[in-house]
């Protein structure tokens, strides 16, 4: 791969542009500059410690540090999916629906990924297994919290029809299955989109960055098909997963309505 | 034939009182007393404590659905959930319209257009469709003119002979509880049932 890089002075270049648009920004007073700047660091920032991270775990190579890595950005999706709920689960279910959900999905998915389709020796490799499990994880978070909101929101506002069928001696899975249809619908749209428009609408990142990087787009385009497929993947059993909790959650073992399991955010 | 023994929750009771085959139970108390409540604990949609019997089986030794299909409940704002009346029942077209007051087309109409009065009405026929063995009706005449709270107690009294069934009835109306009581269960503003 022949790829052109980037000293300090060029990137500083990017930089300044973004700082002549807060300057704009202030000029007009729109009042977005200081969350602009903001945004622009913490972005520096934070590239640069991953950038620095990922340097050492290639460097070392051991299994135990990518299952670390791993197991922190669960842990972090986890709260990401928790805080975007309005109403919530009480207790261990509140992180637990999402985290678990995305643990099975993501993880699997991405561990077939790293076994069979990619194949690098070892097949722990972090050069891919760290990408790979990021992008699923990252589109599988989103579907996850879409998804949740939706089917707890539902609950929450059409408790008398819910409970109306329950009425009418329906089981649980009957009085729920229009709000849970809703709820995947949600969840699996952005990605079934994403990959409808691929390639006619936009030019997805990762390809981008391998074409910029120098790889032959064929080869690239290959890569970003396999991404959108394992992404479908893990974000649609991720929302199945948690969708399943999530509604078993919502009634106890004699088919009532229990929403006092949620509550709402503080 | 059905009773609850010392049944409560954190808004009511304890509340205990039986109902023989054929008879009517009117419950009475205060607003916020608890009677709506109760009625939820009965047909199980609410956690309770104490014993529900229906024809010497418990409560808890019957599957839930086939429970709330046995103990029919008719809230005071009954939900749809379908754009027309007929997709709410089992079978359309074995249900008795003309008992209170419908015409042959009403399983045609949609929901929307529906009267306070008439969902009332249609939702009472969509609660017999099941053919319970308790009807729990938390005040089913509350939207209704004369003629047609008429019909229902009248439906509701045939039904409970023709089928051997029992019902507790919700109401505030005096005249209507003179006509409907066999029995009167009273709870009072803190949710403790006394038969009177």
């Amino acid at each position: 791969m022949n790829m052109e890089q980037l000293s300090v002075v060029e990137l500083a270049i990017a930089g300044a542009l973004v700082v002549l648009l807060a300057g704009l920004n202030v000029a007009l007073g729109l009042g977005q500059a200081r969350s602009l700047l903001v945004a622009a660091v913490r972005a520096t920032v934070q590239l640069l410690l991953v950038g620095l991270v990922l340097k050492f775990v290639f460097d070392v190579g051991h299994w135990g540090w990518v299952l670390l890595i791993g197991l922190f950005m669960l842990a972090m999706a986890g709260y990401e999916v928790l805080a975007r709920q309005k109403h919530r689960f009480a207790g261990v279910w509140g992180y637990g629906v999402g985290a678990v959900s995305m643990f099975v999905s993501s993880f699997s998915v991405t561990l077939l990924a790293l076994a069979v389709i990619v194949a690098p020796t070892p097949w722990y490799e972090p050069q891919y297994a760290i990408p790979l499990l990021g992008m699923i994880l990252g589109n599988t978070m989103t579907g996850i919290a879409v998804a949740m909101e939706r089917l707890t929101d539902a609950a929450w506002r059409q408790r008398r029809e819910i409970e109306g069928r329950l009425l009418m001696g329906m089981t649980w899975a009957q009085a729920i299955t229009e709000a849970r249809r809703d709820a995947a619908r949600a969840g699996l749209t952005p990605i079934i989109n994403a990959m409808a428009a691929s390639g006619v609408v936009s030019l997805p990142g990762m390809m981008t960055g391998q074409i910029l990087a120098g790889a032959p787009p064929v080869e690239a385009v290959k890569y970003q098909i396999m991404i959108l497929f394992l992404i479908a993947v893990g974000t649609g059993f991720g929302v199945l997963a948690a969708l399943w909790l999530a509604s078993r959650r919502l009634f106890d073992e004699r088919q009532r309505l229990r929403l006092d399991r949620l509550k709402a955010r503080a | 034939m059905f009773k609850a023994i010392d049944l409560q929750t954190a808004l009511f009771g304890p509340v205990s009182f039986e109902v023989a085959a054929g008879e009517c139970l009117v419950l009475r108390g205060p607003s916020g007393s608890g009677k709506s409540q109760l009625l939820r604990a009965l047909v199980d949609l609410d956690p309770s404590e104490g014993e529900v019997w229906l024809e010497g089986v418990e409560r808890r030794a019957m599957p839930v659905t086939a429970w709330r299909r046995a103990v029919g409940l008719l809230p005071a704002e009954a939900a749809w959930w379908y754009e027309t009346v007929g997709e709410h029942f089992p079978d359309p077209q074995a249900v008795d319209v003309a008992a209170l007051g419908f015409e042959g087309a009403v399983m045609d109409w949609e929901v929307p257009r529906l009267s306070s009065g008439e969902r009332q009405r249609l939702a009472l026929l969509r609660v017999l469709a099941n053919r319970p063995r308790v009807l729990l009706l938390d005040e089913p005449t509350a939207n209704l003119d004369d003629d047609n709270a008429a019909r229902v107690e009248t439906l509701v009294r045939e039904y409970l002979k023709a089928h051997d069934a029992c019902a507790l009835w919700v109401s505030h109306d005096p005249a209507e509880v003179r006509r409907m009581a066999d029995q009167v269960l009273a709870l009072d503003a803190r949710g403790e049932g006394q038969a009177a």
